[in-house]
């Protein structure tokens, strides 16, 4: 089976991120895969584990993103792609589905295209269904296990109301959650074979799309208000003295 | 101005946040309200009672099961009938996909886990959390209808007016699915985190109390217990860090955090819980934090306003008892 993992490069979750002369800093913090796409790459390559596949990495990303993809690659991803074109500032998610879209086709298709829940970053969690749709293919979201049974492919979907279990005809498009399982770590024979990868970059050019027009764009970024938060620690000679205190600190606060 | 706004339910148990989103709707003019399902005239009894003036009401058999494609479909037919200037969503899991694939075919964007939305003359800015609510931002959409998913309770719920009646709207359904839904494991405790006022939330630490002279897990669930108590005398859900989805103490529908859910309760206690960042972006926007753990320097007290050094196992039960009497319970 022919998979394709799309992953994003995001900054560390560590990093403190904040609003600078309306740009968004994190100062030296890494840039990493983004932690769900992680969730992504492990998806695909238990799939192709079970199907004898491959899986093909793939991200919208600067130069530096490749970092991302060697991840992947050291993983266990058999190739990486990146997409790469100054023209692709400011884009939005839409315009990433259409880019991605067009990246799948020219990779030469897939019978399953694996997606993280959502990024770091803009979280916006639109950009597989987006990708599904422009393919005209399903879309079987959070998926927490897989199986592939000939053509067809059944998922658990984990959502708030509990677990749902759907199934499509590939191709399809997935996007999975953490209850498929810890992302393995990179091997030391798959970080050397990342480190030598030579890993294509495309233009929208090569692609043959013009630049996406973003539909969705930011008009101003802000820190979010910071809380004067001094801990009060409450104490007393017991347990009951203790919770009888804080009772009447939270009740004082008028929350419940 | 003309507002759809989109009934999130499952089963026909509605997502509370659509009712925000309704009342959102009304401050901007009239609400339309829509409501896909089968054999869900009831929902649309309530959208009128919660403030809609109309009602689109697809009922079909073929849209017993949410399934993203039908869904989406008919959700782009209806916008692409009528020309509303803003479709309104509560956030949930159901929403990102239909919001998202509909936006495709309208060749429009989606503004997700918006937090305020104003009018400034006839464009609409929405503020909304990125990097994990480490940074805001205002973004604005310049296609039309404008989507935007709300994040619950960020939106002030509006007051039910009993047997308040509207236009009802019936529609037709565009039923081709791609998929097919094959069954269900209704979780049998619904947790619904991110409409909840209260949560009372355990991590790794439930599973510390040697005295007991219990396995881990069973430890744990003890630990739990005591959390699930204080949670149900406060008219709370239960949340959990990923240390303890991670150890099997409790299910993944409970994990607050950057890989669970994201939650903005009244009051959020975490006990045992160290407050990784991880763990933090989840809850931070908690109005009141409460935490209580037995070493002093955990980072979650950097967060919280009050705090109690100490054993979990001690402290909960006796904060149960003690809003007990003061609650009258
Ligand atoms: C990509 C990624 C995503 C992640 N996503 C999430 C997420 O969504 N949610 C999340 O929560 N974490 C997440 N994490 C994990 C996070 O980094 C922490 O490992 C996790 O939150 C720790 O959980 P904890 O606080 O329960 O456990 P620990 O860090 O082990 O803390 C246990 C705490 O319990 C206290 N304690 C022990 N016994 C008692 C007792 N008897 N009474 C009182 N206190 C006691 C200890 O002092 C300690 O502070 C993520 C990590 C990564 C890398």
């Amino acid at each position: 089976m022919k998979i394709i993992a799309c992953i994003k490069q995001v900054p560390d979750s560590e990093a403190k991120v904040k609003a600078e002369n309306g740009q968004v800093s994190w100062g030296d913090a890494p840039l990493v895969i983004n932690p769900f796409d992680e969730y992504a790459v492990e998806g695909a390559l238990q799939q192709k584990e079970a199907t004898n596949g491959t899986v093909t990495a793939l991200c919208i990303g600067p130069e530096s993103a490749k970092e991302a993809l060697k991840h992947a690659l050291a993983m266990g991803a058999d190739e990486a792609v990146l997409v790469s074109d100054p023209a692709l500032d400011g884009l939005d998610t839409l315009g990433a589905a259409r880019v991605l879209a067009a990246a799948i086709q020219k990779i030469g298709g897939a019978d399953m295209v694996v997606f993280g829940r959502q990024t770091l970053d803009n979280g916006a969690g639109l950009t597989p269904a987006q990708t599904a749709r422009v393919l005209g293919w399903p879309m079987l979201g959070l998926a927490g296990q897989i199986k592939v049974d000939g053509g067809n492919v059944t998922v658990e979907r984990v959502i708030e109301e509990g677990r749902q279990t759907v199934s499509a005809k590939l191709p399809a498009v997935l996007s999975v959650v953490q209850s498929i399982g810890e992302p393995r770590y990179p091997s030391f024979m798959g970080i050397r074979k990342a480190s030598k990868a030579t890993i294509p970059v495309w233009s929208l050019a090569d692609l043959g799309v013009a630049a996406p027009a973003a539909v969705v764009t930011r008009a101003e970024l802000m820190n979010p208000p910071s809380r004067e938060t001094t801990v009060e620690i409450i104490t007393g000679e017991s347990p009951a003295e203790i919770a009888d205190k804080l009772a009447d600190k939270i009740l004082a606060e008028k929350v419940l | 101005m003309k507002t759809f706004v989109y009934i999130d339910h499952f089963k026909g148990a509605v997502q509370p946040a659509s009712w925000e989103a309704l009342g959102l709707a009304k401050s901007f003019g009239s609400a339309v309200a829509l409501v896909f399902g089968s054999g869900v005239d009831g929902i649309a009894q309530s959208a009128f009672e919660f403030g809609a003036d109309e009602v689109l009401l697809v009922d079909d058999p073929a849209l017993l099961d949410y399934r993203a494609e039908p869904f989406a479909s008919t959700l782009s037919a209806l916008a692409a009938a009528s020309s509303p200037d803003l479709i309104l969503f509560p956030t949930t899991a159901r929403t990102r996909e239909l919001a998202a694939m509909s936006a495709v075919d309208l060749g429009t964007g989606v503004l997700t886990d918006v937090i305020a939305l104003e009018a400034n003359g006839n464009q609409l800015v929405a503020t909304r959390p990125i990097y994990e609510g480490k940074v805001l931002e205002k973004t604005v959409c310049s296609g039309k209808p404008v989507m935007a998913t709300l994040r619950a309770r960020a939106f002030p719920k509006p007051a039910a007016e009993a047997g308040r009646t509207g236009t009802l709207t019936k529609a037709e359904a565009r039923a081709e699915a791609l998929t097919n839904v094959e069954g269900y494991a209704v979780a049998e405790n619904v947790v619904n985190l991110t409409d909840a006022g209260v949560i009372v939330s355990g991590g790794r630490g439930v599973s510390n109390n040697p005295s007991l002279g219990l396995d881990e897990m069973a430890t744990a669930h003890k630990g739990f217990e005591l959390v699930g108590e204080l949670a149900s005398v406060l008219g709370g859900a239960v949340g959990a860090s990923r240390a303890a989805v991670d150890a099997g103490y409790i299910p993944y529908s409970n994990q607050v955090g950057q890989t669970g859910k994201v939650v903005s309760p009244d009051l959020y206690i975490a006990a045992g819980i160290s407050g990784a960042i991880q763990h933090l972006v989840g809850m931070r926007n908690a109005k009141l934090i409460v935490a209580i753990n037995k070493d002093a320097d955990a980072p979650i007290f950097t967060q919280a306003r009050y705090g109690v050094v100490g054993d979990l196992f001690a402290i909960l039960p006796a904060l149960t008892e003690a809003f007990k009497k003061k609650l009258g319970k």
